[in-house]
């Protein structure tokens, strides 16, 4: 339609209705009410205590949460990224949430809480049909507690250990007492340290040697208590030989203030074992117009492909949250070793996202790939942070790392990090960057073809996505599109 | 089919078409020639819908709809098409999935069943056949590093499929060698019929030598300063567009 004005008043009617337009709802913001159990705000030695106290934990591991606390306080919050946030008050935090009836566990999915489940077919995760019908094992943690994972029988008869981490503490001891903390340390970093300290549960994964997982493995992550922080922890391992595949999801209710959420996930790949992990992440983004509220999202992921042949790839949609401040890693440790990274960040309205990899090749002929696709929308800014260290045994490194940015409108931005440190000569780099924008040209010739501006959008942002897209597992892929789609719906006038 | 009254149009508070008057029938092809800077384009991307442009006075019919009220969606799913001079590139979206969407949405419109991946197939098979493109395109992204040629044949290659009514044809024979402008016109006449009208807009006549133009406009500086069947083209070429300039200003 022809309209009246120069063309800068037309054009910013064209953004104010964008801007109408990106208010869009979040539709995972409800929140359930059970009878919640949560300790008092605040942390100090006797609230790592209780938490330890509360799970039953082994001295050895209290032991380790205190070594932790007391290394946190000693560390500083980091404030190199481009995220710009409020000041995390965190004695005003509560470090443990659990529905009430799971004090004692529940044994099947029967004695979980029926309001639970029902949030869980909110968020589109029928455990029950999971159960029945679906390839993949859920293990769902709400809060700080894992309340159900399915599939356990089907996965024990492969030797496939998939649990709840407190279960694992309980029944595994020797392999968490081995494996936990040895890809990222009590001591690694800010947000990891205060992890170690309160984190309250998480999935475990063990895959046996040789052991194909025969179905993918999945967590469904939920925060629901208010003013409460999540501080859940994940530990895969897979032994020689073996193979893997993991999701995961999380949401959160839509609240006021700014909750925090600090994972740390470990992955460790054996001789010629391969680990795929996926994240979709749509946590509650704030208020698309005032940005009040929404997830602070600081998160540690590091895999380690300890010998040769190993295989890690880390595959993430990051949708959600108001913050995003994560980096999964690899270190190629064994020759031969291979670390994949293929991200998609989107950050629309108010978000700010800080997020990439670091490759660190120890190994001879390792190598690795970084592709990431960020893409801004209203407000939203964009930072991809990226490290490749080729370190002087590795020889024969290769990295292929391609960045690139799609901006949707005149108000976000988005911004490009890559750090390369090469100390072997013999190392192969290459590196590609672009940005972009969704123009009004290409908006209109859709149009002018009768295809409407939403399917426009979400078709470019699609097309611009696909080489991540393709890394997921396939009603995942198909997710992930959906979301974007509703994260993005009429992002252009 | 498509109306043109009393048309003033302005670019930012510049003023480019001053009063155009069109009347283009069923079954009729015209061609609007003029030098550069002429309004032209403008004509063409304000039937089209081209949201930056002021129409200040007049209105223009479709099947005697009021355009201008409409969204440029809603026209091209109503059956106007328009070949771009310069058509936008879509990086990441490929040609067989941006023809399929646009097809469809075009057929849902009409209330007619959409195609699945195997019926479109061959459906744009035949298209493409038809302007001499291989299949090879339909996994490249739309107009994404096309020459100039490849982008005017993909433009005719949609108005061929998209099977709209009124077809108005910027510059789609402009950087054209003489195969490409065979190939383009040859792709006008077959798209002509009873129910459909062709607006062709150009600089030169040469690619009306292939064409069979029932009229043809001369705009310059904003008006049609004079209109006449095929020979006016043939004038045109002889003695150039000064030629109609010192006319009018006589």
């Amino acid at each position: 339609m022809a309209k009246n004005g120069s063309v800068e008043e037309v054009l910013s009617e064209e953004m104010q209705t964008i801007e109408s337009r990106l208010s869009e709802e979040y539709k995972y913001g409800f929140v359930t009410d059970i009878d919640q159990e949560t300790i008092p705000p605040g942390l100090d030695e006797e609230v790592v205590k209780t938490i330890s106290l509360k799970k039953n934990e082994p001295d050895w591991l209290l032991e380790w949460r205190l070594k932790a606390y007391r290394q946190w306080l000693k560390m500083e919050e980091p404030d190199w990224s481009m995220v710009k946030y409020n000041e995390i008050d965190y004695q005003a935090i509560s470090y443990y949430a659990a529905p009430k009836s799971q004090e004692d566990g529940p044994k099947s999915l029967d004695e979980v809480d029926p309001e639970l489940l029902e949030t869980y077919e909110k968020l589109g995760i029928p455990l029950e049909e999971q159960k029945m019908l679906a390839g993949v094992a859920v293990d769902a943690v709400f809060d700080s507690v894992s309340v159900a994972t399915t599939f356990k029988k089907e996965l024990e008869k492969a030797g496939v250990i998939f649990c709840p981490f407190s279960e694992a503490v309980h029944e595994h001891p020797n392999l968490v007492k081995k494996y936990l903390g040895s890809v990222v340390p009590y001591t690694d970093n800010f947000f990891a340290t205060l992890n170690s300290a309160v984190f309250s549960d998480g999935s475990f994964v063990y895959v046996p040697k040789g052991v194909r997982c025969p179905m993918e493995l999945s967590t469904y992550f939920r925060i629901n208590a208010a003013n409460t922080g999540q501080f859940e922890r994940t530990l895969i391992i897979a032994d020689e030989g073996s193979y893997v595949s993991y999701l995961e999801g999380c949401t959160a209710p839509m609240r006021d203030e700014n909750q925090l959420h600090a994972a740390v996930v470990e992955l460790i790949a054996h001789k010629d074992a391969t680990i795929k992990y996926a994240t979709v992440q749509n946590w509650y983004p704030g208020d698309p117009k005032t940005g009040k509220g929404g997830i602070y999202n600081f998160v540690t992921k590091r895999g380690i492909c300890r010998e040769e042949n190993s295989k890690i790839s880390w595959t993430q949609v990051e949708t959600g949250s108001a913050i995003t401040w994560k980096y999964p890693s690899v270190i190629l440790k064994g020759d031969k070793t291979v670390g994949e990274f293929y991200s998609v960040a989107l950050t629309n309205n108010f978000q700010q996202a800080d997020t990439g990899t670091k490759m660190t090749h120890i190994g001879k002929n390792t190598k690795s790939t970084i592709i990431t696709k960020g893409i801004s929308a209203g407000k939203g800014q964009n930072t991809y942070r990226g490290a490749v260290k080729i370190m002087k045994g590795a020889h024969n490194a290769r990295n292929y790392s391609q960045c690139d940015s799609l901006l949707i409108g005149d108000k976000c931005g988005a911004h490009t990090f890559p750090y390369i440190d090469v100390r072997n000569p013999s190392a192969q780099m290459e590196h590609e960057a672009s940005t972009s924008a969704i123009g009004e040209d290409q908006i209109y010739y859709c149009n002018q073809r009768g295809i409407s501006t939403e399917n426009a959008v979400s078709m470019i942002v699609n097309g611009f996505c696909k080489e991540v897209f393709r890394e997921l597992p396939m009603e995942f892929a198909v997710e992930a599109q959906k979301l974007l789609e509703v994260s993005l719906e009429g992002s252009v006038g | 089919m498509l109306e043109i009254k009393n048309l003033h149009v302005a670019v930012e508070d510049k003023p480019i078409l001053k009063g155009i008057d069109l009347v283009v029938n069923a079954g009729e092809l015209h061609a609007i020639m003029g030098p550069n800077g002429s309004g032209k384009s403008t004509l063409a991307h304000v039937i089209a819908g081209q949201k930056i442009y002021e129409v200040l006075d007049g209105e223009i019919l479709y099947n005697g709809k009021n355009l201008l009220e409409m969204d440029p969606e809603e026209r091209a799913l109503e059956g106007v098409f328009m070949s771009y001079q310069y058509p936008a590139v879509i990086p990441g979206v490929n040609l067989a999935y941006f023809m399929k969407a646009a097809v469809n949405a075009i057929r849902k419109h009409r209330g007619e069943p959409e195609m699945d991946a195997v019926d479109f197939l061959s459906f744009i098979k035949e298209k493409l056949a038809q302007v001499k493109m291989d299949e090879s395109y339909l996994k490249r992204a739309v107009n994404d590093g096309f020459s100039g040629g490849e982008k005017k044949r993909n433009e005719i290659l949609q108005m061929l499929a998209l099977d709209p009514s009124l077809a108005v044809l910027d510059e789609t024979d402009s950087g054209l060698d003489i195969d490409a402008v065979k190939i383009v016109a040859d792709g006008v006449n077959k798209f002509r019929r009873e129910d459909r009208a062709v607006v062709v807009i150009t600089h030169y006549q040469r690619i009306l030598q292939y064409m069979d133009p029932d009229k043809i406009h001369v705009l310059m500086d904003g008006r049609m300063i004079r209109s006449g069947g095929k020979n006016l083209a043939h004038e045109l070429e002889e003695k150039g567009y000064s030629w109609l300039e010192e006319a009018v200003a006589a």
